[in-house]
C-alpha cells in the first residue's frame, strides 16, 4: 500500500485502526502528532509515518461541566463531567486527548505528571460513530 | 523587520458602545453608537469624510448573526463608503488586530486617517452553540475532538500553572472581585455591580420569595458556593469566565503631524507587538503565553521602555487566570508570582500596577472582536482623567493594551504615551 498522506483523514484512519500515528522529519529526526507535512523544526518536506508507544504522562487537565455539542450528543454535560487533558508522549510530542477513567468527581485529587496510557475511544453508534484518541492511568 | 514605525501614528479619539445584551440592536447598530462616541472625544471634533480607510476586528458575525463580509456593512451604516474597508480577524484578538493593521497602514503613509472598529454581537445564539462558536478559534481536527472548550484551555493552563507555582483558586477569586469593582463604576460595563452586590440582590430575592437565605457572609464564601459559582470548567467556575457579550468600539489612528488638528492630547503610539503561536497542546509551557511574551517583547523595544514605566494596563482577561498569566508575561510580576500579587491587592486602581482598571472582559463584558479596540477606550480615558470614579490617582503618561487571540496563538501589545 502506497504511503498515506501526512494529513488528519490519514491519522484519523489510523485511529480507526487503533493505531496513534505521527511523522518523523527524515531530515532532522524530529517527530510530530499531529502529522506534518513540513517539519517545523528544520523546514524540510521529507517524512516518514511513525507509531508512538502510547504511553506518556499528564501535563495539564480540567473537567468540563459546560460541554459542547458533540460531547452532549455523547451524553456529557453538568450531570456526567469529562476530563480533558494534554498528555506529553514518552516519545516527546504532546496532544490534546479525553483522560478516561479518573476520578472527575475529585480532580483535586489528580495529579499533574500522572502515567498514561493510550485509549481508542469510540464515540456515537453506527455510521455517525468515530473513534477519537483518548488517554487513561496507566496500571 | 525594522523594529520601528516608518513615521509616527497617533490615537486622536475613542469610543465605545455599552456592553451587554441587546436583543434589539445588531452588530451595525453597536458600530454606529460607538463611532458616534468617537467623534465627540476628540476635542477639536471630527469631520468624518477626512477618514480614508476602515479597519473593522470582527471574530465571527458568520456564526453568530450569519452575516459575514462585516466591514463594508459597518462602512456603510456611518456613511464611509466608498472607502476602503477590510475585515480583520484574529479570534477574540481581532480588535487589537485590527488596531495594529490600521497603525501600519497610516505609518505606511497610506493614509493620514483610518477609522479602526471591533464589533461582536454573541447573544442571538444559546450558550451551547456560543461555546461551539468559540471553540472553532481552537484546533478544529486536534483539540475539539477531545472535548476542549475555551474555558476547558484556560483551566488546564490553571491547572498547569497552579501545580507549578502552588497558586489557589481564591488568588483567581480576587481577580474576580477586583475587576468587579473597578466595572461597578464603568457606567458601560455589562455587569455594573460588585460581586458584593451580586449577592445581596440574591439574598434579597431569596428573602421577597421566601425560600431559604443564603448564609454568604463576603464574596469569598459566595464564590466557594457551587450552587451561586457552579464550575464551569475545573477549577474555573462561573465568576473565572468572562460573559457572552454584544458591543463594539472605535479609535480614530492617523500620522502625527495631523493629530493635533483633531486633539489638543493625542495618544501616540509608542510601541507595538504582534506574534502567533502553535496550539496549546503543542507548547512545551501552559503555564506562560509565548506569544504574549514575544509580542510584548518587541512593543517594549520599540518604546524604549521597561515594564515599570507602564502606569497601567488593560489586559485580556477572558478568564481570571488569563489576566495572573498576562500579568507575568507583560514584565509586571515575575513568573509565578502574578497569582500573590493579585491576592495582595497589587493590580487594584490603588495597587502598584493597576490592571483592568474599567472592569475588564470579566466585568465589562467580552464581545469578542470589539475587546482590543475597548480597551484603548479605558487607556484614553485615564490618560485624559475622564475615567470618573475609577480614575486611577495616579497620573497616567504610558499605558499598555494586551490583546489575545484564542489560547494565546495570537497576541497584539500596544503601548501608548499621551503627547
Amino acid at each position: 500500500m502506497a504511503q498515506r498522506d501526512f494529513t488528519n483523514t490519514s491519522f484519523r484512519e489510523y485511529l480507526a485502526e487503533k493505531c496513534l500515528m505521527g511523522t518523523r522529519c527524515r531530515s532532522c529526526g524530529a517527530v510530530h502528532v499531529p502529522p506534518r507535512p513540513l517539519c517545523p523544526t528544520c523546514l524540510a518536506s521529507d517524512m516518514e509515518w511513525t507509531e508512538f508507544s502510547g504511553r506518556g504522562r499528564l501535563t495539564a487537565f480540567t473537567v468540563i461541566y459546560v460541554a459542547p455539542a458533540s460531547m452532549i450528543a455523547a451524553g456529557y454535560g453538568r450531570e456526567k463531567p469529562y476530563c480533558s487533558g494534554i498528555v506529553e508522549l514518552e516519545e516527546g510530542p504532546r496532544i490534546s486527548a479525553q483522560i478516561l477513567n479518573v476520578d472527575v468527581a475529585h480532580p483535586e485529587s489528580m495529579r499533574i505528571g500522572l502515567p498514561l496510557r493510550v485509549a481508542f475511544v469510540r464515540r456515537g453508534e453506527g455510521e455517525d460513530g468515530s473513534m477519537e484518541l483518548g488517554f487513561e492511568p496507566e496500571r | 523587520m525594522t523594529g520601528r514605525l516608518a513615521r509616527q501614528v497617533c490615537v486622536v479619539g475613542a469610543g465605545m458602545s455599552r456592553f451587554g445584551t441587546f436583543p434589539r440592536l445588531a452588530t451595525r447598530d453597536l458600530f454606529v453608537d460607538a463611532v458616534r462616541e468617537m467623534y465627540t472625544s476628540a476635542d477639536q471634533g471630527v469631520d468624518p469624510r477626512r477618514i480614508e480607510a476602515v479597519y473593522v476586528g470582527n471574530y465571527s458575525s458568520d456564526l453568530f448573526e450569519r452575516q459575514g463580509h462585516t466591514a463594508p456593512f459597518m462602512a456603510d451604516w456611518v456613511g464611509l463608503t466608498p472607502r476602503p474597508a477590510t475585515r480583520v480577524e484574529n479570534a477574540c484578538g481581532s480588535g487589537g488586530t485590527a488596531l495594529h493593521a490600521g497603525i501600519a497602514a497610516v505609518a505606511s503613509g497610506l493614509y493620514d486617517v483610518v477609522l479602526v472598529g471591533g464589533i461582536e454581537k454573541m447573544t442571538d445564539l444559546p450558550t451551547d452553540q456560543v461555546t461551539d462558536a468559540l471553540a472553532t478559534a481552537g484546533d478544529g481536527m486536534y483539540e475539539a475532538s477531545a472535548g476542549f472548550t475555551f474555558p476547558g484551555f484556560y483551566a488546564a493552563m490553571a491547572t498547569a500553572y497552579m501545580h507549578r507555582y502552588g497558586a489557589t483558586s481564591e488568588a483567581l477569586m480576587r481577580v474576580a472581585i477586583k475587576n468587579h469593582e473597578n466595572g461597578s463604576r464603568n457606567p458601560k460595563a455589562q455587569f455594573g455591580m460588585t460581586i458584593r452586590d451580586i449577592l445581596r440582590k440574591k439574598i434579597d430575592k431569596a428573602r421577597e420569595k421566601g425560600g431559604a437565605i443564603p448564609e454568604w457572609n463576603d464574596e469569598m464564601a459566595f464564590l466557594h458556593d457551587p450552587a451561586a459559582n457552579p464550575i464551569v470548567a475545573w477549577p474555573l467556575r462561573l465568576f473565572d469566565c468572562s460573559p457572552i457579550s454584544d458591543g463594539a468600539a472605535a479609535v480614530l489612528v492617523v500620522a502625527e503631524k495631523v493629530a493635533k488638528s483633531f486633539s489638543h492630547a493625542p495618544l501616540r503610539v509608542r510601541g507595538l507587538g504582534q506574534a502567533s503561536d502553535t496550539a496549546l497542546y503543542a507548547r512545551s509551557d501552559a503555564t506562560c503565553l509565548p506569544a504574549a511574551r514575544a509580542a510584548a517583547e518587541t512593543a517594549y523595544a520599540m518604546a524604549g521602555v521597561t515594564p515599570s514605566a507602564i502606569r497601567i494596563a488593560e489586559v485580556h482577561d477572558c478568564f481570571t487566570i488569563a489576566e495572573v498569566i498576562a500579568s507575568e508575561d507583560l514584565g509586571f510580576f515575575p513568573a509565578g508570582e502574578g497569582a500573590r500579587a493579585a491576592e495582595d491587592g497589587a493590580t487594584t486602581r490603588s495597587g502598584r500596577m493597576p490592571i483592568n482598571t474599567s472592569g475588564g472582559l470579566k466585568s465589562k463584558g467580552h464581545p469578542v472582536g470589539a475587546s482590543g479596540v475597548a480597551q484603548v477606550v479605558e487607556v484614553w480615558k485615564q490618560m485624559h482623567n475622564q475615567a470618573g470614579e475609577r480614575q486611577v490617582p495616579q497620573d497616567v503618561d504610558l499605558a499598555l493594551t494586551h490583546n489575545l487571540g484564542g489560547t494565546g496563538q495570537s497576541c497584539v501589545v500596544h503601548i501608548f504615551e499621551r503627547g
